[in-house]
């Protein structure tokens, strides 16, 4: 016995890989195809969700027995806007190039399917301590496969990563570029996250055939 | 003892392990195998994949054979127009000769090694991961890649590419036969969207053009279709050079002499379906003639950056591009096209209809033949299970008369 219980655990360990939000729900793939091209954005997009989804889902598991559930989406898009709005307004405070980059992502985060997913399907049902399990476990499942993306993207597409040069000065060609390699343009592309995503699918059905839909 | 019963008896010795896929590949290759069918069902005939890949790999190979040439052609006519002098084409007297023929065979066979090379290993790493037999489909699209690309293309982003198009745009549709995209495209696209550079512009048609450029022996490597899109003047272009393909371009799609003889064997054969290749040409030729009316009516001006290719006569929108090659070789794939007769008409027409479009109005892909195949093979099976469901319709009002 740890800090967590075993089922508690799961809750945090699930999302990871067996259910991850994206690979496996498949929700949650706008975002991830149009901010993955530079691991900052992705890393920062993940962090992100993180906040808004862990405390969302804490809020809306305390306030689950006064929801009239007749209006419970709205006072769900409520809680999601604030936290938003308090995500926005760091970031332009903090990093203004970077809130540049995400632009109107970071507002869509309310529209992200993951976060009211977790809150009508665990936050309404489960006590705060394992709704905030759940939602730190989506969102790092979420973040993970943003930084996988966004690692590829950026280190195929601009040989960089978070914006440092790793594989030598393409315009002075120096390092890998002085023996004739060269950026590969279309990983820069929404199309190319799309298929890295795919590969990720591809890579983790075929170790876990049980993940496989008829 | 010959080399058949060798593989035959290898073939027996490793198979049910992991590499007898590899192995039954090179043997029914190259022979015919020893098994036969056992039980009721025995079918003969003489239309199987293998023959279908040979015909349309020797509709091709006169391509490839007038690519090599062209390719040290082009090299030397364009240092000499660099020079200031003016190179007419003759078969025997410039064109047939031993220098032309080395700089295009350095240049064209290692694209043609690298790419059955690359994609050959892909085909029989999936066939011993999946444990199926190796299937045929690289033969044609290996043959293909290596004539729609610019002949001084480096060698490793074509093996990147040919990677990509064999594994994305077919193994994981599940192999030959069931890929949506056409490979060889799906290739050219992934050069083309990831290595703009090395895929269009002015420098990469011509061997070397790229490695003199902003020296003082810089020379022209830029295709009729660029220079079109430029508005600029082209004078000095004989309509028979664009159809007998002394011009530069991919390797193998300038000759539309040769390709209409590949297209002959291919409807001769009916390896290649005549419907598609006819309804691109009469969609092309009806662009070119919409757009030839745009310019008459003086809706247009010669100020406009559409002018320059609005206002080529539309018969030579058949000359100056890929759109021939496209239309025989590409747009006919059997696996990526439409199925029924009157799909394919339907496909076919908007192929051709589309490419020109896309030449006309997208400065930034000149040559949209390959775009316009890849977006109506993405909706093939729609036009065919409209054209099915049409046929259902009309048979079911026939039979509520009957019943009526």
């Amino acid at each position: 016995m740890g800090l967590l219980s075993k089922k508690d655990g799961v809750l945090i360990t699930d999302p990871l890989t067996d259910n991850n939000p994206i690979t496996i729900q498949v929700l949650g793939i706008c975002s991830a195809l149009a901010i993955t091209a530079e691991l900052k954005a992705s890393l920062v997009m993940g962090i992100a969700v993180l906040f808004v989804l862990g405390i969302g889902n804490v809020v809306i598991s305390l306030m689950r027995n006064i929801i009239p559930s007749k209006i419970r989406i709205i006072v769900q898009l409520i809680v999601v806007a604030a936290l938003v709005i308090i995500v926005d307004q760091v970031l332009k405070a903090f990093a203004y190039e970077l809130s540049k980059t995400l632009s109107v992502f970071v507002g869509l985060i309310i529209t992200n399917c993951i976060i009211m997913g977790r809150f009508e399907a665990f936050a309404l049902g489960n006590g705060p301590w394992r709704s905030f399990l759940d939602g730190i476990g989506n969102a790092l499942g979420y973040a993970i496969i943003l930084v996988i993306v966004g690692f590829f993207r950026e280190l195929l597409g601009s040989g960089t990563l978070f914006g440092i040069p790793v594989l030598g000065d393409p315009i002075e060609k120096t390092g890998v570029y002085s023996i004739g390699y060269e950026n590969n343009g279309f990983m820069l592309m929404p199309p190319m996250a799309l298929i890295i995503v795919g590969l990720i699918i591809w890579v983790q059905r075929s170790r876990n055939k049980a993940l496989i839909e008829d | 003892m010959g080399l058949k019963s060798n593989l035959h008896n290898l073939k027996l010795k490793y198979q049910g392990t992991k590499m007898a896929p590899a192995f039954n590949a090179i043997h029914t290759f190259l022979y015919l195998p020893n098994e036969t069918t056992h039980g009721g069902t025995h079918i003969k005939a003489a239309d199987d994949l293998k023959r279908t890949m040979n015909i349309v790999i020797m509709a091709l190979v006169p391509c490839l054979l007038f690519g090599i040439f062209n390719a040290g052609y082009q090299h030397y006519a364009a240092i000499d127009a660099a020079k200031g002098i003016a190179t007419e084409a003759s078969l025997f007297g410039n064109f047939l000769t031993w220098d032309n023929f080395v700089i295009g065979a350095w240049t064209v066979l290692p694209l043609v090694i690298v790419s059955y090379g690359v994609g050959l290993l892909v085909e029989f790493i999936f066939a011993i991961i999946k444990g199926h037999e190796v299937e045929e489909g690289y033969l044609v699209t290996g043959m293909l890649v290596p004539l729609i690309v610019p002949i001084d293309i480096p060698l490793w982003m074509l093996a990147v590419a040919v990677v990509f198009g064999v594994v994305i745009g077919k193994e994981v549709f599940g192999g030959t036969g069931m890929n949506i995209l056409n490979p060889a495209l799906t290739i050219r696209a992934f050069l083309f969207f990831a290595y703009p550079t090395w895929m269009s512009g002015d420098k990469v048609w011509v061997h070397e053009a790229v490695e003199r450029a902003g020296t003082a022996d810089a020379i022209s490597g830029e295709t009729l279709l660029g220079a079109y899109a430029q508005n600029s003047s082209l004078a000095g272009i004989d309509y028979m050079d664009m159809f007998f393909g002394f011009i530069p371009g991919s390797v193998g799609e300038t000759s539309k002499l040769l390709i209409i003889l590949g297209a002959a064997i291919l409807i001769f054969t009916k390896v290649g379906s005549w419907r598609i290749i006819f309804s691109t040409v009469i969609g092309a030729l009806i662009m070119g003639l919409i757009f030839n009316g745009v310019v008459d009516a003086g809706w247009i001006g010669e100020s406009s950056k559409f002018y320059g290719l609005m206002s080529v006569p539309f018969w030579q929108h058949l000359i100056i591009g890929s759109i021939l090659f496209g239309a025989v070789y590409m747009a006919t794939d059997p696996v990526s096209a439409s199925q029924t007769n009157k799909g394919k008409w339907i496909y076919g027409f908007l192929i051709g209809f589309i490419s020109i479009m896309i030449r006309v109005f997208n400065p930034a892909y000149p040559e949209g033949v390959f775009l316009a195949i890849l977006l109506m093979n993405v909706f093939a099976p729609t036009i065919d299970h409209y054209v099915v469901q049409g046929n259902v319709k009309k048979r079911m009002k026939r039979l509520k008369v009957k019943t009526a």
